[in-house]
């Protein structure tokens, strides 16, 4: 009967199409805007991920890694001093205009390192793209992937190392060129030394952004937080990954900017539409669907097909376009994310519990629909089709 | 009234005492049914006839268990209805009653054998088995070459002729009809009775037919006129019993 149902579902293909079509673009909508949206939250803390470190010390007002409040430059000497540290560097990290050869502006995220630890350089130059070491050399500069298409003077002619441009009327020399997370600014980051990003930088009395640590060997990231906070009154965050520690700068972070913006209200609310127009498709077709079928399953029904066996068959039916809508669904947004990811935005990241919760809601619609098909047939008289 | 009608002491299909049915409730309730009194015996063809309204839709209904009788005695193959369960019911149905609509009520999108098969997968039978046996029936109401087609290629009469398989496919011991040839032209409705008597006579079976069309009263073992909600006449194809008067001006008109 099973064979039957799916015969009668794919026989009327006008019907089929509009339900799969329903389907897949509600599991389109919801699992491209959550991942665009998981996407964009990412791309909130990857100055986190470009100055990597076990520990950040910020001013103790900071909730999130791009709205800092300058600390004293002692500061970073505070945090050494703290027993559980085994070392601790001064980040400089702020927003700044960058002048082109052709006279162009650009926005761009400048990152200070410390120059001689070198403690939070980018993790990874690409290959033959420089060394981090010439980090040192006078006026030099490392920029990220995007840098080198942002910064071009000419378009279709990428930045290559030895290229120059200016911050602030000095001259910054590219040296190398690193694989990194796109800022949630849009600006790509640029590294250069603690001390050189001040000098690109208008002056300001205080110009420490932020302390980097880790903790001794034996003593963990967490004990070490602590004891920065007991000892300094500044505020520590561990850097281990959103949703691993309220302590954790990603969530703080990624907390602020949903409780803070309106990018959780826009992405939701798409979320919620895709959700409500696949609903109503899917139930609006499913329900015209039953409803035409209706002498159809009366017939069966009186010839002695059983009401269990009748709700079997409108439950394989919706399902089976669910699944196959779903599948369809996920297959465009697959598409879509290889284009994000190839050309690095928009913004794409899909948490495994992304298309878990998206089968959860087809699933909830297809029952729904099929609920809807259960429910008339469940009324449906069988003496009704000897009335014509 | 050619057919011989069967013995009278052949076993019944169905057996009717006073029974009633009404529709509504309060000043809107209407008596369709007022005490019907009916044998239905094993190798008949058994016509219904009588005026739009008389209650003969509801007294198949009835007798096919899709419909309960508010009282009275109604027993099929020595089984009371009016005892079983709605879920016994529906597994009776399934097993012992084949169904010829008036409108064929062929599934569209299924092709002639899937059709017909339909009665043994509601038995839960494999489908291999079940368009087997739908293929060979197909083949006895000649319709063996258009077995792949779907209904909307086949002309009325050819659709009548997938239902009338599709109503012996499982071996019923009870055929109930609604106005097989309503729709079919008359010389299509004749060969469509034809067909049909050829295939599903037999001594263990018995056909109820609800018609309004005298050209097939020919095929009847018996005819009862049911009016006004009660049996009137039960006119036997052996002549002991008579044929009202505007059932015979029908027949012979």
């Amino acid at each position: 009967m099973l064979r039957l149902a799916l015969k009668m579902l794919f026989g009327d293909t006008g019907k089929y199409l509009m339900l799969i079509a329903g389907l897949v673009f509600a599991t389109f909508l919801m699992a491209q805007q959550a991942a665009v949206f998981c996407g964009l939250m990412s791309w909130t803390t990857a100055t986190l991920k470009n100055v990597p470190a076990p520990i950040w010390v910020v001013e103790k007002q900071v909730e999130q890694v791009n709205e800092t409040n300058p600390l004293l430059d002692t500061d970073v000497a505070r945090v050494r001093s703290v027993d559980s540290i085994a070392w601790a560097s001064p980040i400089y990290s702020g927003i700044q205009r960058v002048r082109l050869a052709n006279g162009n502006f650009k926005i761009i995220q400048l990152i200070g390192i410390d120059a001689t630890t070198l403690a939070g350089a980018p993790p990874k130059l690409q290959p033959g793209q420089g060394r981090l070491e010439d980090l040192r050399l006078p006026h030099a500069v490392i920029i990220d992937d995007l840098g080198r298409k942002r910064l071009a003077v000419e378009k279709g002619r990428p930045v290559e190392l030895g290229d120059v441009f200016e911050l602030n009327d000095q001259e910054a020399r590219v040296v190398g060129i690193a694989d990194a997370m796109m800022s949630f600014t849009g600006g790509p980051y640029v590294w250069t030394t603690y001390e050189r990003a001040l000098q690109y930088t208008p002056p300001q009395r205080k110009m420490l952004s932020a302390v980097i640590a880790a903790p001794r060997p034996g003593v963990s990231v967490e004990q070490a937080v602590a004891d920065i906070e007991r000892q300094t009154g500044l505020r520590a965050f561990t850097n281990q990954g959103f949703g691993s520690s309220d302590k954790d700068f990603n969530t703080t972070t990624v907390w602020w900017y949903i409780r803070n913006t309106g990018i959780p209200i826009s992405f939701g609310i798409t979320v919620v539409v895709g959700f409500i127009v696949g609903m109503a498709i899917s139930c609006q077709t499913f329900y015209s669907f039953v409803m035409e079928n209706m002498k159809h399953l009366g017939a069966l029904k009186a010839m002695g097909t059983s009401n269990w066996t009748l709700c079997t068959m409108l439950t394989t039916q919706a399902f089976t376009v669910g699944f196959v809508g779903y599948g369809i669904g996920m297959l465009l947004t697959g598409l879509f994310a290889r284009a994000a990811l190839t050309n690095k935005q928009p913004p794409f990241y899909m948490p495994m519990s992304v298309p878990f919760a998206v089968l959860g809601v087809i699933l909830f619609i297809c029952s729904l629909s099929a609920l809807i098909g259960i429910w008339r047939v469940s009324r449906l008289e069988p003496a009704m089709v000897f009335r014509g | 009234m050619s057919d011989p009608a069967s013995s009278p002491d052949a076993p019944l299909a169905a057996r009717i005492r006073g029974v009633t049915r009404s529709f509504g409730d309060g000043g809107t309730k209407l008596l369709v049914l007022k005490g019907v009194d009916l044998d239905v015996r094993c190798g008949d063809i058994t016509m219904l006839v009588g005026p739009s309204g008389c209650g003969k839709t509801t007294l198949i209904s009835i007798i096919a268990g899709t419909l309960a009788a508010d009282d009275g005695q109604l027993e099929v193959f020595g089984n009371d209805l009016r005892k079983m369960s709605k879920a016994a019911i529906t597994r009776f149905r399934a097993h012992t009653i084949g169904f010829i609509f008036q409108q064929f009520n062929l599934i569209p999108t299924l092709n002639c054998i899937e059709n017909a098969s339909v009665p043994l997968l509601i038995q839960g039978c494999s489908t291999r088995l079940a368009e087997k046996k739908a293929r060979a029936l197909l083949e006895q109401v000649g319709l063996g070459e258009h077995a792949k087609k779907r209904p909307s290629q086949l002309s009325g009469g050819q659709q009548q002729r997938v239902a009338i398989a599709r109503a012996l496919v499982h071996d019923p011991r009870l055929i109930i009809c609604d106005e097989p040839t309503a729709a079919l032209d008359a010389k299509n409705g004749l060969l469509v009775m034809e067909i049909f008597e050829q295939v599903a006579r037999s001594p263990e079976r018995a056909v109820l037919i609800v018609t309004h069309d005298n050209r097939i009263f020919s095929h009847a073992n018996r005819i009862a006129s049911l009016d006004d909600g009660k049996v009137t006449n039960v006119h036997d194809a052996d002549g002991s019993s008579p044929l009202p008067d505007h059932i015979a001006n029908l027949a012979h008109g």
